[in-house]
């Protein structure tokens, strides 16, 4: 008879026993359900003060946070929802847009003004992509994948909100560590919301409806309205980041609706690890780093994201969450077979 | 009488631009987002060679029609052939390696205007009273050949029923020993050459220019939107009335709202039909 050796994967005792009321008895029971999380809340919070030194990088996390609620966004609508947003420039077009013109035109203070602009905004994309919510797949990818590109040509073409020059002298935040602490703490809460919400009830039919839309039709659930309020959710992150990077920047004009928008939340989606939203940020840690550090080869930047985002696809990575989340709840070992 | 000759100028172009992505989609269902990607390629391919290798124009059409079709059959093969079936991937798979292409020549410095292609033939004439230079009554010629060459080659010859067969039910025409990944990749390369082909005639118009690429796109999903994708009929029919539009529109309003009429006719055709004039399989089509 012929034998041979076999990786087997076993889940470790502590993650089997802290799934249970066991998890309170102990410390190391409950710092190992709380150690990642509390990885990712405090190293976000510290971040600001132990990049105090580096005004540089500072910058460069408030950026990693815009596109991590990117991220969530087209993680959320493409794995809880299944529906694929080529478009994430139109959410944070219409969030920087709406942000500037509040600014401008009613002198709104930034903390005032961005909520309203990602409630005005996150009202107008589900608006205007409502009569798309029939579709699916490749017929909502190409739709999405137009919105923003529309956008600037409608803004050029009827010379609105300053045409090609955009919105200038947009005020900025008064205080550095509110302009921080602000972006930080809603990226956190953000990200633990929808994951929250993704186990209640909503989250449930949301989900049902990317599995089969039929049956949860069949339940009398109108799909379009839940689509119509995952939209809004994911539209509501976009246009807040938006509209925050329309503050940070001081001014709001066609190149929010440019490409980077769309494809790095999406790169970072996939290197991250798709469907946990997570992932989302954990990938938008990476790149955006990386992303400046390659700054300097202008175009050669997208070109080397796509490249990286086609490589992981075709290869099947699973994404660098369910990696570490493998190790971290699991062993191997070899065993006879 | 100046609208109706521009506008089926203006509707060829938009047949030419947009019945190689109709054919991959209605042949293997892949979605090919880098069409664009190689239309501009195309172009910048043929300016190389007659620029900077010296080529005269006829071989240099020719073999830029041929590495273009090399980008299909590339694409397909490392790329489309590992993920088909997942849609989403293969969505944001081609667009990303269009993305790449298109970025990777403006990186190289192919910017601006001033990279031209010769015209095929020069001169102009009066159709009436309407001038029109040759070059865009080559655009109506060529394009009408190459739907009458696309219907031959499908009616008449055994590959091209084999193209027929996997589009109408992939499932028999395999049991009936046509090989579904030689179809696939028959059908990317013969829609890159097509892209390549409507980047050859339609480049001498204007520049070559690197945001061609996401414009050519945008006008070709218009286009098989409207018309439904993957019906060819559809695509024809589209192609006139958007290709009409657009004209009028120049005419009356401006340049800068073509593209706005193109979005128009879009989210129309989404509220009132969504698979499009000639969609199949209504039920179907509409939770695709």
């Amino acid at each position: 008879m012929k034998t041979g050796m076999r990786k087997e994967r076993i889940d470790r005792g502590i993650k089997v026993r802290s799934e249970g009321i066991y998890a309170l008895s102990s410390w190391q029971e409950l710092s190992y359900l709380l150690a990642p999380r509390m990885l990712l809340i405090i190293g976000l919070l510290a971040a600001p003060l132990v990049l105090f030194f580096f005004p540089y990088w500072q910058k460069v996390l408030l950026i990693i946070c815009i596109f991590s609620l990117l991220s969530m966004s087209f993680d959320f609508l493409a794995n809880y929802v299944g529906l694929v947003c080529l478009g994430g420039a139109f959410f944070v077009g219409v969030g920087g847009y709406g942000a500037a013109l509040l600014n401008k035109f009613l002198h709104l203070p930034p903390l005032l003004s961005i909520p309203a602009a990602a409630l005005g905004g996150a009202l107008f994309c589900t608006l205007s992509l409502l009569p798309c919510l029939p579709l699916r797949g490749v017929y909502f990818a190409i739709i999405t994948l137009m919105y923003p590109l529309m956008m600037t040509r409608i803004i050029e073409a009827f010379e609105l909100f300053g045409g090609t020059n955009g919105l200038m002298d947009i005020a900025g935040f008064a205080n550095p560590w509110v302009e921080q602490y602000f972006l930080v703490i809603a990226t956190l809460v953000f990200l633990f919301a929808l994951r929250r919400l993704a186990v209640e009830d909503i989250g449930l039919v949301i989900k049902g409806v990317k599995d089969n839309d039929q049956s949860v039709r069949a339940s009398g659930i109108n799909i379009t309205t839940v689509k119509a309020k995952a939209i809004f959710l994911a539209s509501f992150l976009g246009c807040f980041a938006g509209a925050y990077l329309a503050h940070i920047y001081m001014w709001a004009g066609l190149s929010m609706f440019a490409l980077d928008f769309s494809i790095i939340p999406i790169a970072a989606t996939v290197i991250g690890g798709g469907g946990s939203l997570l992932g989302a940020v954990i990938g938008s840690i990476l790149l955006v780093p990386l992303s400046e550090a390659l700054r300097a080869f202008g175009p050669l930047r997208i070109v080397f994201y796509s490249l990286i985002l086609t490589v992981v696809i075709v290869v099947k990575g699973e994404g660098l969450l369910s990696y570490l989340a493998r190790k971290y709840y699991q062993f191997e070992r070899w065993i006879n077979i | 009488m100046e609208i109706l000759i521009y506008g089926l100028v203006n509707s060829l172009k938009l047949i030419l631009i947009a019945f190689g992505f109709t054919l991959v989609y209605g042949i293997s269902r892949l979605p090919n987002f880098a069409h664009g990607a190689i239309f501009v390629f195309t172009g910048f391919i043929a300016w190389i060679m007659i620029h900077t290798l010296g080529l005269p124009y006829i071989p240099a059409a020719l073999l830029s029609l041929l590495s273009a079709a090399l980008v299909g059959v590339i694409i397909y093969q490392f790329i489309l052939k590992r993920i088909r079936g997942m849609n989403m991937n293969e969505i944001i798979a081609t667009y990303a390696i269009g993305v790449a292409l298109i970025e990777t020549f403006r990186w190289l410095g192919f910017k601006g205007t001033s990279f031209t292609l010769p015209v095929l033939v020069e001169g102009m004439t009066f159709i009436g009273d309407v001038p029109i230079d040759y070059q865009r009554i080559m655009v109506v010629v060529i394009g009408i050949a190459m739907l009458v060459m696309t219907w031959a080659f499908t009616k008449f010859t055994k590959t091209g029923l084999a193209l027929r067969g996997i589009a109408q039910d992939e499932r028999a025409a395999m049991m009936l020993g046509i090989d579904s990944d030689m179809t696939g990749t028959i059908a990317m390369a013969l829609g890159s050459a097509m892209s390549g082909l409507a980047a050859l005639v339609l480049f001498p118009l204007g520049s070559i220019v690197v945001e061609a690429g996401y414009n050519t796109l945008i006008f070709a999903l218009a286009v098989c939107m409207v018309g439904g994708i993957g019906s060819w009929s559809g695509t024809i029919i589209a192609s006139f009335v958007l290709g009409f539009a657009q004209i009028i529109t120049v005419t009356y309003f401006a340049t800068h709202f073509q593209m706005v009429v193109t979005l128009a006719a879009i989210i129309l055709t989404l509220i009132i039909k969504p698979s499009g004039i000639f969609g199949k399989h209504k039920e179907l089509e509409e939770r695709v």
